[in-house]
Parts: structure tokens; C-alpha cells; sequence
């Protein structure tokens, strides 16, 4: 684990760090992770994060959601205790299916979206009682930070790289 | 970005002129032979006018939502649309046209030419109970009356803003045209609002006079609005094969691509909504609309709704396939037909019964308006530059990427 050395480059402006990334990048210099208190327009292609699964995630979600509202309402409605209500045809799911498309539109959109968010909190660990991964608390605020995970004999090329694309400030640990 | 490399005239071409051509030529000639075709039917004149009436209807009605969506980019603040905004005129420009041909077919059915609305023959009033109940509204005063007003507004509004855009090209202060616009287009929004609803009232919902929908005017115009963006889209992709449009990018495509997945839902909502509550509540005074829907129109009923929704959602819900222009094309040309059916629906029943059909009159018709609407808003395309100068927001929608 000694062999490894974490460098923070911090910058003041993100147009920067996306400039340091792209020369990083091209130095064949893997950039670890960006920290940033808004999300940073086109920052994903440069440090080689793949496109997000979510919105496939998304899509089963809303087909669990939709099935198990078709399966709820058959089962409840028909299945079980075929129950007439204002004289609705009951004893065949087809018939009576427009009555239970609200609800299964409620329950595909409950489904994809807390679906969607719970994926989302596990996959960032956003969750109750987890310490913050953030390293500097500033990029809560008005600062991005960049972390680096290096060589040791690395160090100083990649300190020098990102001072001279204009970080405010570097930190080795 | 520099737009001085970009070739910015749009030219139409021979070949563009022929397609259109053989559209309307096709159309008219199986028009032609329809109407000698089915004489033996009591209701043919009136199926004559009310694919009329169906066409008129559908090519306005687009040109009127294309007229609305500028709007609303002017609203929303929205800077993405401005790459379109000179095809969106274009298709705006067919408003004029559009108007007064509703307007003329309006007078006619006062002068009681065609029966396309029954309520406007004071013979069928005086023999209908509920139609004198109605007949503070439904009444040929009114009708013109309002009509007249709200195709007026439309037009000068319409007019207007064609007018600034190509003012503020000619040099000035395009924040200034800008703000105007914006301040015009708010107020438009709020009329059309409430009078594209009362509009729909008299030109669609007024057919099977007994009838009504409060949810009506919502779903008639979210139909026509898919039409409008199917348009855009297709003038866009026209651009493209030509070599032009370099200024659309995929972030453009894209963006168009969300309007019509997502207006197709606004559509399906609003569709599925007006049938379930009538449905389940079975008014009698309601349900008769379904009824003749449901009796003779059943298998075109449910394929226009099947098709308007499933294609869409199905074919256009990845990123990937918002962004295929091949995608865009097939899904845009089925779904404008499926709304054109959608249209029949609302007209047919209503003015001719439980005959109608989808055959060489109504094919015919919808063939020849396509070409000449096509050649029209192509004409119109050609006569501006096809991306606006001055323009706040111009460098913002060249560069735009999401």
C-alpha cells in the first residue's frame, strides 16, 4: 500500500481542472476521482468515466414496478375475489384492465423513481452513519479538487502538471 | 463558432419539387377515383367534405402548434431552439393559408353547404331538445364570431414575430427584438391557451354535437403538437441529406427527439384519461361518443392509440435511438400518419356515421395535402436564411451539447 501516493490538485476554477485533466489524461495519468460542488459539464469523457447505467437500471425498476401492479390488481380484483364495482366486467383481466392502468402507472413510476435513487445512494454510498468521502470540505463550497493515486517516483512530474495548469493549491499525502 | 463557412441558402430543389408533385398528383388522381368510385353511398358527398374538413383541419392545426412551441421558446427562455427557428417559421408561415381555409369551410357549413356540424341547420335544431339547450353557444354567430377572432390573433401574432425575426437579421439590437418577442409570446401563450380550447370545442368537439369533454381542446392540440415537432424533425433530416444544417447537431437531435417521446405520452395521457373516465363512469350522455367509436371504428381505434404510444415509447426511449436519424425518420412518418388517423376519428363518426372508412378518398386527400403542405413550407424555407443573425441566444445553440 506504501507504494502509492494520493495528490490533491485543488483549483478555483473548473474550466482549469478540466484543462489539467485533459493534460493528465494525455500523459497517460489516470485521474482518480473529481470532487465538485455542481456537476462539471463534459467532465466525464475526460477522466474515462463510462456512461451511467442508471437509466437502464431506470427501465427494469419500472417494468418490476408495472408487473407487480398488473400481478396486485389481477390477483385483488379478479384472481382472488372477483369484485364488481359500478357494474365493471370482472371476471376477465382484459376487460376491466383500463380501471387498473392508473394504478399501474402509479406504481411503475414509484418503482423506477425510489428504485432509481436507493441505486444511486448505494452506488455514490450516500447513506445514514457513512463518513463523507470527501477529502476537503471546500468542494462543498467554491473549490474542485482533483485526487490522483501515483507511483511515488511519479510525484513530482504530476505535482509540476498541475500547478502549471493552474491549481490554486497541491496537497501529497 | 463561425457560421460564415455554413451554406445557408436552402434551394428548393427539382427533385424535392418532383416528390412533392407526385404526392399531390397520386393523391388527386386517387381522390379523383374514389369519388367516381362510391357514388352508391347515401353519405358520399359528405364524406367528400369531411375529408376536406379532415385535412384543412390537420395541415392548420400543425402550423398552428409549430406557431405555439416558437412561443414557448421564447417563454422558457430556451436557447437550443434557435438553430430551428427558421424551420419552425417556415412551417408557421402555411398559418395564413391554414386559417382562411378554415375560415372559408366555417362559412360554408353556415351556408349550410356541407353538414359536417348538424347543429348549425335550424331544422335539426328545432327537432332536437338538447341542441336548443346548447344553442347559446352553438350558434352560427358565435361560431364565425369567435372563429374569426381567434384566426385573426393567430395570424397577426404569427405574422408579427416572422416579421421581427427577419427585422433583427437585418441588423439592430437582438436583445431588444428579443424582449419584445418574449413579451409578445407570453401573451400569446395565455390566449391560446384558453381559445385553442374553446376553438376545438367548435371545430372538432361541435361535430357530435351532443357530446362533450372538458379534457377535449388539451388532447386535440397535444396531438397536433406531435405534428409540429414530426415536422421540425423531418425538415431537419431533410437539411441534413442535402449537406446543410451543420448547425443541427446530435445535442439538437436529441433534444427534438425528447419532444416527440415526450409529447407522445402528454398525448397518451390525455387520450387514455378522457377514455377511462368515461368508461368507468358509463354516462349515458358521454359514453355515446365512445360508442359509435367503439362500434365501427373499433380496429382503426385501437391501432392509432396503440401505435401513437407504444412506437414512440418503444422506438424512442434510449438515448442511443433519439440520436439515430434513421430512428426519428421511421417513427416520425408512422406517427404523423397515426394522428392524421387520430383526426378521422374525431370527425368521421360525428359527420358521417358508421360508414366511414379509411379508403382512396380519405388516402387520396391526406396524400395530396402532404405535397402540397411539404411544398409550401419548403417554398417558405427557402425564402429566409436558414439560421437567424443577432440573435442573443445564437452562439449558445451552436454550441450546444448535452
Amino acid at each position: 500500500m506504501s507504494a502509492k501516493t494520493i495528490i490533491h490538485g485543488i483549483y478555483n476554477d473548473e474550466e482549469k481542472l478540466k484543462e489539467g485533466a485533459i493534460q493528465l489524461r494525455s500523459a497517460r495519468i489516470r485521474v482518480k476521482e473529481v470532487f465538485s460542488p455542481f456537476p462539471i459539464h463534459g467532465i466525464d469523457p475526460i477522466i474515462g468515466v463510462d456512461r451511467t447505467w442508471i437509466s437502464i437500471c431506470c427501465f427494469i425498476y419500472g417494468l418490476t414496478g408495472m408487473s407487480l401492479a398488473l400481478l396486485m390488481t389481477w390477483y385483488m380484483m379478479v384472481g382472488d375475489w372477483p369484485a364488481d364495482i359500478g357494474g365493471k366486467p370482472s371476471m376477465a383481466f382484459y376487460m376491466a384492465i383500463p380501471a387498473f392502468i392508473p394504478v399501474t402507472f402509479e406504481s411503475t413510476v414509484f418503482c423506477a423513481g425510489h428504485g432509481m435513487a436507493i441505486t444511486f445512494f448505494l452506488r455514490s454510498w450516500i447513506l445514514p452513519g457513512v463518513s463523507p468521502k470527501n477529502p476537503d470540505p471546500r468542494t462543498t463550497d467554491d473549490m474542485f479538487l482533483m485526487e490522483i493515486e501515483a507511483k511515488p517516483e511519479d510525484e513530482s512530474r504530476i505535482v509540476a502538471m498541475l500547478k502549471a495548469s493552474g491549481a490554486a493549491e497541491v496537497n501529497v499525502k | 463558432m463561425d457560421t460564415s463557412g455554413m451554406n445557408l441558402t436552402y434551394i428548393l430543389s427539382p427533385k424535392t419539387k418532383n416528390i412533392c408533385l407526385t404526392l399531390i398528383g397520386v393523391g388527386l388522381v386517387a381522390t379523383i377515383v374514389g369519388i367516381f368510385h362510391g357514388t352508391a353511398d347515401p353519405m358520399h358527398t359528405q364524406r367528400i367534405w369531411s375529408n376536406i374538413w379532415l385535412d384543412i383541419f390537420f395541415f392548420f392545426s400543425i402550423s398552428l402548434l409549430a406557431t405555439f412551441f416558437y412561443a414557448v421558446q421564447y417563454a422558457a427562455e430556451a436557447a437550443w431552439a434557435v438553430a430551428y427557428k427558421r424551420i419552425m417559421e417556415a412551417v408557421m408561415k402555411f398559418l395564413p393559408v391554414g386559417a382562411s381555409l378554415v375560415f372559408l369551410y366555417c362559412i360554408l357549413g353556415v351556408l349550410g353547404v356541407h353538414h359536417t356540424w348538424k347543429w348549425l341547420s335550424p331544422t335539426a335544431v328545432a327537432a332536437d331538445k338538447v341542441l336548443q339547450n346548447k344553442s347559446a353557444f352553438l350558434n352560427p354567430t358565435m361560431f364565425l364570431g369567435l372563429t374569426f377572432l381567434f384566426l385573426l390573433a393567430y395570424v397577426s401574432y404569427q405574422r408579427w414575430t416572422c416579421k421581427m425575426s427577419l427585422e433583427a437579421d437585418a441588423g439592430g439590437d437582438g436583445v431588444k427584438y428579443w424582449k419584445m418577442n418574449q413579451r409578445k409570446a407570453a401573451i400569446f401563450l395565455v390566449f391560446f391557451g384558453f381559445t385553442s380550447v374553446v376553438g376545438s370545442w367548435f371545430w372538432l368537439m361541435s361535430i357530435d354535437a351532443h357530446w362533450f369533454s372538458t379534457l377535449f381542446g388539451w388532447y386535440v392540440f397535444a396531438g397536433q403538437w406531435i405534428g409540429a415537432i414530426i415536422t421540425f424533425n423531418l425538415i431537419g433530416l431533410h437539411l441534413k441529406s442535402k449537406g446543410q444544417g451543420e448547425f443541427l447537431n446530435d445535442s439538437h437531435q436529441h433534444d427534438m427527439g425528447k419532444w416527440m417521446f415526450a409529447v407522445s405520452f402528454l398525448w397518451t395521457y390525455l387520450w387514455f384519461s378522457q377514455f377511462m373516465l368515461i368508461w368507468y363512469a358509463n354516462l349515458p350522455e358521454e359514453v355515446a361518443y365512445y360508442k359509435a367509436r367503439w362500434d365501427d371504428y373499433r380496429g382503426l381505434l385501437w391501432t392509432m392509440f396503440f401505435m401513437n404510444f407504444s412506437l414512440p415509447m418503444l422506438m424512442l426511449m434510449s438515448r442511443d435511438a433519439k440520436r439515430n436519424r434513421t430512428f426519428i425518420f421511421i417513427v416520425g412518418i408512422v406517427i404523423y400518419f397515426f394522428h392524421w388517423v387520430d383526426t378521422f376519428i374525431m370527425i368521421m363518426p360525428g359527420s358521417i356515421g358508421a360508414g366511414g372508412h379509411i379508403g382512396m378518398i380519405e388516402i387520396g386527400m391526406f396524400m395530396a395535402g402532404t405535397g402540397g403542405f411539404a411544398w409550401f413550407v419548403l417554398a417558405q424555407l427557402a425564402k429566409a436564411p436558414l439560421l437567424v443573425k443577432n440573435h442573443p441566444y445564437l452562439q449558445e445553440t451552436l454550441h450546444f451539447h448535452i
